[in-house]
């Protein structure tokens, strides 16, 4: 199947993915091959998406597993005395 | 055998241990070990920050979100059945803490549950003549981080959520299914709007132009 700029953009999603079809992923490839502003949409959203998974791009507040266990353990203790849980 | 099919192999033995691992310790807490339960949630303490995060938006109360949700998750383990993982199940529970105290803030009463199935609508990426590789080094400059938080902060907070859970937290379609409380076709159309979103979002600004990736933080930095 000959696909268009619009039909390889509905996929770039799956694409990256890998969940398109083998039969896609040909098509898609082909047209990638010949299309450099297609090929930049992949390349730039692939891209992105790496950034946005660093570990560096969302930080933990420093401190933050020290507060999420001291509230835990508060609250055991606390509905220890109180004989609930 | 390919090497391909052994890593598969390996992830799936690796996977199988961690989640006996993990049954084991929710027995021994359900048993009266109940200190163990800050053992079972630590691997997941950057899960439950970023899955809140996602929808409050806000750094005070993503934390008393996540601090809520896991003294939920203590109170609840007894109905927890093993049918999912441990850490999507524990996802839900952050995400629906998260949901209230969104529609609590915001006095909007934002329906999660339901949207357009029409993948495509009017989600067109922003087409460019090319594109230069932006490695994750950059990444030590501020103005770069703040760009990527800034565009996800444009997201509406459904997309947010299956954007975090999926790219930065790297759960499969069938797991962020289960924590959103949304069918796998829905988290796709909000995956394939999200990414499109953030490419038509940061490309124009990333894109190598006249002064490039460069030039353009530098602007940043420079608060042009």
């Amino acid at each position: 199947m000959t696909l268009n700029c619009k039909h390889v953009w509905a996929q770039v999603s799956d694409y990256i993915d890998g969940s398109v079809t083998p039969e896609m992923k040909a098509d898609i490839e082909r047209h990638l091959a010949n299309c450099r502003r297609c090929a930049a949409v992949l390349d730039s959203t692939r891209n992105i998406l790496v950034l946005v998974g660093d570990e560096r791009t969302f930080e933990l507040p420093v401190g933050f597993g020290e507060r999420l266990h001291g509230r835990l353990q508060q609250w055991m203790e606390s509905s220890d005395r109180s004989g609930q849980e | 055998m390919s090497s391909t099919t052994d890593k598969n192999t390996g992830q799936t033995d690796l996977a199988a241990a961690s989640a006996a691992r993990e049954a084991a310790l929710i027995a021994r807490i359900l048993a009266g070990e109940r200190e163990l339960f800050h053992d079972l949630i630590r691997p997941y303490e950057r899960g439950l920050y970023l899955a809140a995060y996602s929808v409050v938006q806000n750094q005070s109360d993503a934390e008393d979100v996540a601090q809520d949700a896991v003294i939920k998750a203590y109170q609840a383990l007894k109905s927890f059945r093993g049918d999912a993982k441990f850490s999507t199940w524990l996802m839900a529970i952050t995400l629906n803490e998260a949901r209230s105290r969104w529609r609590k803030n915001s006095g909007e009463q934002l329906d999660f549950l339901s949207d357009c199935e029409d993948s495509t609508g009017d989600y067109t990426p922003s087409v460019l003549a090319d594109w230069r590789y932006i490695p994750s080094q950059e990444l030590e400059r501020k103005e770069l981080r703040q760009a990527l938080r800034e565009a996800i902060a444009k997201l509406s907070p459904e997309y947010r959520e299956v954007l975090i859970l999926r790219d930065v937290r790297g759960m499969s379609i069938a797991e962020a299914a289960v924590a959103t409380g949304v069918n796998e076709g829905l988290v796709k159309v909000r995956l394939f709007r999200a990414r499109l979103s953030m490419q038509k979002l940061l490309a124009p600004k990333l894109a190598p132009k006249q002064r490039g990736f460069m030039g353009w933080l530098t602007r940043k930095a420079g608060g042009q």
